[in-house]
């Protein structure tokens, strides 16, 4: 469903993606570990088609789809999730008008009729309620005054709402307390249950254990240096990337 | 800049006898001209001295040295006056597509387009207008367009008519004094409070909209009303000069909000002097709304001239490529314990320059009183410009006057998380936009700020490629 193939990325000329292949079929969950500085972040924005990350070389599939050069929207289009780390304040922009349009325009896109309010608001309010979020939530302007926590729980609830095939969550663990990181496995669990292919980043080798994935990468200096099961992340956590 | 003084062309035609004067003054202005568009209205002696004094003020006048270019303006080649009915039939088929393609965007009603794009098609909102007008006339509330009031209501219009404005004031308050046409003419009586905003949409003679429009208002004693002018619909004008006066007056414990929404077509200079006065306790808002247009100059202003009056002003500046919006606000303190709020928005995009021009001054007898100055650009490109040139001047040393000015850049960040989540390079600049301008635009009438929304769309997607 994803397809990562020799992937090289630069920022301002220098090197970070240096040949990059992971292959996830659908339904998968697979989780990248790497320490800091192996390229990680880079992989992310790379995948949601930051203009400043530059594709030299490689190619990104998701189902029969090349989406290496496109848009930002066709990529999410084409069914592509990407959790932000750090997700922008929009100011004046209410949440839920901001869900309205997006859900909206993935839509179109995908050659569906958009929902009417009602249906919308249905999803809307289901989704809310999953990530823990209330109504009152969605009235309050994009990212301003968000906890961390709650910043994280948008991106989730997102990853409902949206629909997407492929959802990449980036360091979502960092910085959120034990029932968040439940929460965090509850909904991939749902997201699994629904037959989303998932890419798990994270530098802790200890959530491994709880996700269970279906297979393990680690990346190291801009290449995958080994893949194997949930052991691997086992062995990481002992051991240490080494 | 002496070089811009106007000098009035050589007297060519004869107008001695307004019945066989034709309905069109000929190109350039002379005292003829004045003279003639004033019998043409078999207007009072008064107001023709009126005319005449300011169209002497003009030609003793120079244009301003400061703010936009206004050197290609060529008064010797406008026509200062046509009778309304008289204006050239326009073709819809000679209505530009992009007018028409905005226009279906926006749904403005088909039986609207024609008025918007000048074709001379009435907006049959005559049923409508007729129940409000019954309930107005009821009310004792007085709303004409301005050459009818002075007809019918000659001792009104003589006490206020250039109170507020005088032809002094500046060279475009002089020329509009001289050869004004149109506009509106409000009167509130004491203690009626208007529920339904008087929208100009409403009139009739809504096809009297012109180059010179005067609008005197005057809301008398504890009475309250909402005045909306304009749509976000561009305005397809062939005139490329629109110097409008707008006066306001306020009595004791009265409340005023005058709302304008302006989207002139791209070779429009307007160039507006609006000014109200508050009496005591009375409060007066301007929510003005600039967009479109070539050059934009407009500084709504209000005299707090009694204790406890207060001021908003509200601006939101939107400057595409090609144009400049100078824009922005005065307030001038001149009692005790009075307030003021300025409130300013602009967007600039492709190569379009905004300016917030602001002035509040406190004389010494302002004490206790409080100014608060906002202003805030952004900024959608590199080639883009926005400047800021505020004037306090506190004479109380006492006062409390606050200015914070912010500028931003549309992120780079924000526009990627948007994409990403399926919006249009387009749409997803155009939301950060409106959730800039959000704090002003929800101050509008519900039908306008709908209306505002979607044209900050299709404006972005004209501009993002």
């Amino acid at each position: 469903m994803l397809n990562i193939s020799n992937l090289r990325v630069s920022i301002d000329q220098k090197p970070i993606l240096k040949g990059l292949s992971l292959s996830l079929r659908q339904g998968e969950l697979a989780v990248l570990m790497g320490p800091n500085g192996s390229g990680k972040s880079t992989l992310t924005q790379a995948l949601a088609g930051h203009p400043s990350y530059l594709i030299t070389e490689g190619s990104i599939l998701l189902g029969e789809a090349i989406i290496t050069e496109a848009a930002p929207e066709e990529r999410a289009a084409t069914g592509l999730f990407v959790a932000f780390q750090n997700p922008p304040s929009i100011p004046g922009v209410p949440v839920a008008d901001f869900l309205r349009i997006a859900v909206s325009s993935l839509a179109t896109a995908r050659g569906n009729q958009p929902p009417d309010s009602g249906t919308f608001l249905r999803s809307l309010r289901d989704a809310l309620g999953k990530v823990g979020l209330s109504l009152d939530f969605a009235e309050r302007n994009l990212g301003e005054g968000f906890s961390g926590g709650e910043k994280k729980r948008l991106e989730l609830l997102q990853a409902l709402l949206l629909q997407p095939k492929v959802v990449v969550f980036d360091e979502l663990d960092s910085g959120l307390d034990v029932d968040a990181l439940k929460l965090v496995q509850e909904i991939i669990t749902d997201l699994r249950a629904a037959g989303t292919t998932i890419l798990y980043i994270t530098h802790y080798p200890e959530l491994v254990d709880q996700l269970q994935p279906d297979s393990v990468h680690i990346l190291q200096d801009g290449v995958i240096t080994r893949s194997g099961t949930g052991e691997l992340g086992e062995s990481i956590a002992k051991h240490g990337y080494r | 800049m002496a070089t811009a003084n106007y000098t009035p062309p050589a007297y060519t035609a004869g107008f001695h006898d307004p019945e066989t004067y034709l309905a069109r003054t000929p190109k350039g202005l002379s005292e003829e001209t004045v003279r003639a568009i004033s019998a043409f209205k078999q207007e009072p002696e008064w107001m023709l001295e009126k005319r005449l004094e300011g169209y002497r003020i003009f030609l003793e006048k120079s244009l301003p040295t400061w703010g936009a270019d206004l050197s290609s303006l060529n008064f010797e080649e406008m026509t200062y006056f046509l009778r309304a009915q008289d204006k050239p039939a326009r073709d819809w088929d000679d209505v530009p597509d992009a007018i028409k393609t905005t226009f279906e965007r926006l749904g403005v009603p088909q039986a609207e387009r024609g008025l918007l794009a000048g074709v001379g098609a009435q907006y049959e909102s005559e049923v409508v207008y007729h129940n409000l007008r019954q309930e107005w006339t009821e009310q004792g509330v007085i709303f004409l367009d301005s050459d009818t009031a002075l007809k019918e209501h000659p001792e009104i219009v003589k006490q206020y008519f250039g109170t507020i404005i005088s032809a002094h004031d500046n060279m475009f308050a002089a020329l509009n004094t001289a050869v004004w046409s149109g506009g509106s003419f409000v009167y509130i009586p004491k203690g009626v409070i208007l529920e339904t905003p008087l929208q100009t949409y409403f009139r009739i003679n809504a096809r009297n909209a012109g180059q010179f429009e005067r609008t005197l208002i005057i809301v008398e004693e504890a009475a309250s009303l909402h005045y909306v002018e304009g749509c976000s619909a561009p305005i397809y004008s062939s005139d490329s000069l629109h110097a409008a006066v707008v006066e306001v007056i306020a009595l004791p414990e009265s409340r005023v909000r005058y709302t304008t929404i302006q989207n002139w077509s791209g070779d429009v200079y307007n160039l507006v002097t609006k000014r109200a006065v508050a009496k005591k306790n009375a409060t007066v808002e301007w929510v003005d709304c600039n967009l479109g247009s070539k050059v934009t100059m407009k500084y709504p202003s209000v005299i707090l001239q009694e204790e406890g009056a207060r001021a908003e002003i509200l601006s939101l500046a939107v400057a595409g490529s090609g144009q400049h919006q100078d824009a922005g606000a005065k307030v001038f303190h001149l009692a005790p314990n009075t307030r003021s709020l300025i409130t300013s928005k602009s967007v600039s995009y492709g190569t379009g320059r905004s300016s917030y021009r602001g002035l509040v001054r406190m004389t010494k007898k302002a004490r206790g009183s409080k100014s608060s100055v906002q202003c805030d650009a952004l900024i959608l490109d590199s080639t883009a410009r926005s400047d800021t040139y505020p004037t306090i001047d506190d004479q109380t040393g006492s006062a409390k006057v606050e200015h914070e000015a912010t500028v931003s850049k549309v992120g780079e960040e924000q526009l990627l998380y948007l994409r990403s989540r399926g919006l249009s390079a387009a749409a997803a600049t155009a939301l950060v936009v409106n959730g800039f301008l959000e704090p002003i635009i929800k101050q509008l009438p519900m039908e306008y700020a709908i209306e505002m929304n979607r044209l900050i769309e299709l404006e972005m997607e004209g501009s993002v490629g």
